[in-house]
């Protein structure tokens, strides 16, 4: 799946295979250190930001949390 | 603001169900989802927390073309992964145009009580606009579509489910593993109601014309003060 720039593809294709593998054979495994992939994201996401910078993301709105927090919607139950 | 929730059973576990939902793109039918990106990702207590960017494209109707005028819409899952107790939980929302629409869905994955290798999804959504005179028909159409999507996301995370996992899909009840094929060459893939729904609301809201057929009038008159009310959102 492409980014949203394209100059962050390789990097980001880098570090979602690293996940992946992480996610599955270590993370459910009961492996919580996250460190596997960290140097991966670390370049991908500097990409990342610069691209969200240059095309005007609201960067505040985005890394606002609502799950989790007094944002999230109540279900009905 | 309109609410709806329903429950569904995937017959994969709960393991298999986490993997695939971390794959659910690209698919053969997913051509309007554009991108897909992490912004952050950590371990925290021992949960899995990731907020993701995705993009999707959208056909603008006619008469939404004085309030929208970009055709790529912006949606931000935020997701929580337990493995101890192994609960997977997803709250999507749109990013801008908040106004005019703002879709959250929230979906929570857990073992299914009555057998442990399936899973079952919770779904909830809320459906607000607050445009004047257009709120309750695109409430409305947004609750409809929502509604009649249920099905094609259940066979389409299905179908993702038996391509990863087909050694599983095989035991699957045949009723159930035909329902999730048979939809997928016409329909595509759907695996998030509220990013489909948030895409077609923008993309195929000419559905609601109808109804907003007769408000154009009262529209026309008030167009300044849509326009207004829509104008935050845009800067």
């Amino acid at each position: 799946m492409n980014s949203i720039a394209e100059t962050c593809n390789n990097l980001k294709r880098e570090y979602d295979g690293c996940f992946k593998l992480w996610f599955s054979e270590k993370f459910l495994k009961g492996d919580l250190d996250d460190s596997m992939c960290s140097n991966h994201f670390k370049l991908y996401n500097q990409c990342l930001q610069q691209a969200m910078k240059d095309q005007n993301i609201n960067i505040d709105e985005v890394n606002m949390a609502h799950l989790g927090t007094e944002q999230e919607k109540k279900t009905e139950d | 603001m309109k609410y709806y929730e329903n429950s569904t059973i995937f017959q994969f576990n709960w393991n298999q169900v986490a993997h695939a939902f971390w794959q659910r793109y690209p698919n053969p039918n997913s051509t309007h989802v554009l991108t897909e990106d992490t912004i952050s990702r950590k371990v925290k207590n021992g949960i899995l927390h990731t907020t993701r960017l995705l993009t999707k494209t959208n056909r603008v109707p006619k008469w939404g073309e004085r309030l929208i005028s970009k055709n790529v819409v912006k949606i931000i899952e935020e997701s929580t992964v337990d493995p101890k107790t192994k609960t997977l939980t997803t709250y999507t929302r749109n990013l801008g145009y908040t106004k005019v629409m703002s879709i959250v869905e929230k979906v929570v994955y857990k073992v299914c009580e009555e057998n442990p290798n399936w899973t079952v999804a919770k779904r909830s959504a809320w459906i607000d606009s607050q445009v004047f005179g257009f709120s309750r028909a695109i409430q409305a159409f947004g609750l409809d579509r929502f509604k009649k999507n249920c099905t094609l996301m259940y066979n389409g995370f299905n179908y993702v489910l038996a391509h990863m996992f087909p050694h599983t899909a095989q035991y699957m009840n045949p009723s159930l593993s035909q329902m999730g094929f048979a939809h997928l060459i016409d329909e595509g893939i759907k695996t998030s109601l509220a990013e489909d729904l948030q895409h077609s609301l923008q993309g195929k809201a000419e559905k609601v014309k109808d109804a907003a057929k007769k408000a154009t009038d009262l529209a026309k008159k008030r167009a300044g003060t849509i326009y207004a009310a829509y104008q935050p959102e845009q800067s």
